[in-house]
């Protein structure tokens, strides 16, 4: 998986869980203070992230993931890691 | 040693007639935030609740009980001497003993009926339900009296604003009769389980304490997990999502319940949200929202509606029903 693919993937899944439109959800963004997404819509995000990239992003690891672009360094380090 | 009765076995259950309770003391989102860290808005956002209502300070489970209990055997066309069996789903009571269905049915006027009280949180009346109709299939009971009653208030530290926000106080009752010979099932199959590794997620750890829960944990789960259990209800009682008139989840969260219904493919319309005015009542939950919809004339006689009940434990409980 390429950066940006998972970059427009996130974007799809940002648009349909919080109704940002994905073409908003740009790397240096922050969810909260950017993007206005609680930690509730963040659960879902990372769980729809799971279906799409395979990767977990458990609770204690989402926390720490404030912007977009670290959400999308956490999927490009760890993409093929769940067996 | 042979095996009849009292009753001859029942081709199905149905359920007959519900009833429906809640105290009259509403405590809004700002009355909230007047004791606690919190604004109407957050609450709004985060849980969806508008208003809820909390119970007197000596009104008991069994009060509440017995006022949608009341409601249900009126509406049900039967005499309190036709039920059989007394269910009565609650985590919060406030005695270990007695039980409060033997009580609440004697209050009824209900002669000697089986009484007995089922925890399993939020999942309880739909297990209740269950159980009854197996037990009117079995033909150890004829009619039953399924109430889900709760004082959560009772059990919620008030200063905790993760949780004085959601719960609330009431009961929903439903009676439960027989269908006839050739007659459709009303209550389909259930499909119920547990997740024990998550039993300390949701927990009021002795009698002294208050009630916590890991928020996002439970979020998690019940935003995951559900949907498949809620599918397969369906799949059991041989009806498509896209025919049922309502999906009447336990009450839990707003956003939680959007999530499952979305993921379900319910559109949005179709989902109970009693939770907006009425606060997260447990094991009340469901059939206050399934007797709600039905007294407001909402549901078609008839149809099928798919109730769900999720929570502590986790115990998850789901079938479909025919709405009375």
């Amino acid at each position: 998986m390429t950066e940006q693919e998972i970059l427009t993937g996130l974007g799809e899944i940002v648009e349909e869980i919080a109704g940002v439109p994905a073409d908003e959800v740009t790397p240096g963004k922050s969810f909260v203070d950017d993007l206005d997404i609680d930690s509730l819509s963040m659960v879902e995000i990372a769980v729809a992230a799971q279906d799409k990239f395979g990767v977990e992003i458990p609770d204690d690891q989402l926390k720490d993931l404030a912007t977009v672009q670290d959400v999308v360094n956490f999927v490009m380090k760890n993409a093929g890691s769940t067996a | 040693m042979t095996f009849s009765g009292p009753f001859a076995p029942a081709a199905g259950a149905r359920i007959i007639s519900l009833g429906d309770y809640q105290p009259g003391h509403v405590v809004t989102n700002d009355d909230l935030a007047a004791q606690v860290d919190t604004s109407d808005e957050w609450i709004r956002s985060r849980v969806g609740i508008i208003s809820r209502r909390y119970a007197g300070p000596d009104e008991t489970v069994a009060d509440m009980a017995v006022e949608a209990g009341g409601k249900a055997l009126a509406g049900s066309g039967l005499s309190p001497g036709d039920i059989d069996l007394v269910i009565v789903a609650t985590c919060s009571t406030e005695t270990p003993i007695p039980n409060a269905s033997a009580a609440v049915a004697y209050r009824l006027g209900i002669v000697a009926p089986a009484a007995y009280d089922l925890n399993a949180a939020c999942a309880g009346f739909c297990y209740a339900l269950a159980n009854a109709a197996d037990s009117i299939r079995a033909g150890t009971a004829r009619y039953v009296l399924v109430i889900g009653a709760e004082k959560m208030t009772a059990w919620i530290d008030p200063a905790d604003r993760s949780t004085c926000i959601i719960f609330a106080d009431g009961a929903g009752a439903a009676v439960v009769g027989p269908v006839a010979d050739g007659e459709p099932s009303g209550i389909g199959p259930v499909v119920w389980g547990s997740a024990g590794d998550m039993a300390d997620k949701i927990a009021i750890p002795n009698r002294n304490s208050y009630m916590y829960q890991e928020g996002q944990a439970v979020f998690r789960w019940a935003t995951t997990a559900m949907h498949p259990i809620a599918a397969q209800a369906c799949e059991r009682a041989g009806v498509a999502v896209s025919d049922l008139s309502a999906f009447v989840p336990h009450q839990a969260n707003l956003r939680i319940i959007e999530a499952i219904a979305r993921r379900l493919g319910v559109p949005r319309e179709r989902l109970a949200d009693d939770i907006v005015h009425s606060g997260n009542t447990s094991s009340a939950s469901v059939p206050l929202a399934l007797s709600r919809l039905v007294g407001r004339g909402d549901l078609k006689a008839g149809s099928p509606a798919l109730l769900l009940g999720f929570g502590a434990g986790m115990c998850y409980a789901a079938q479909v029903v025919t709405v009375p």
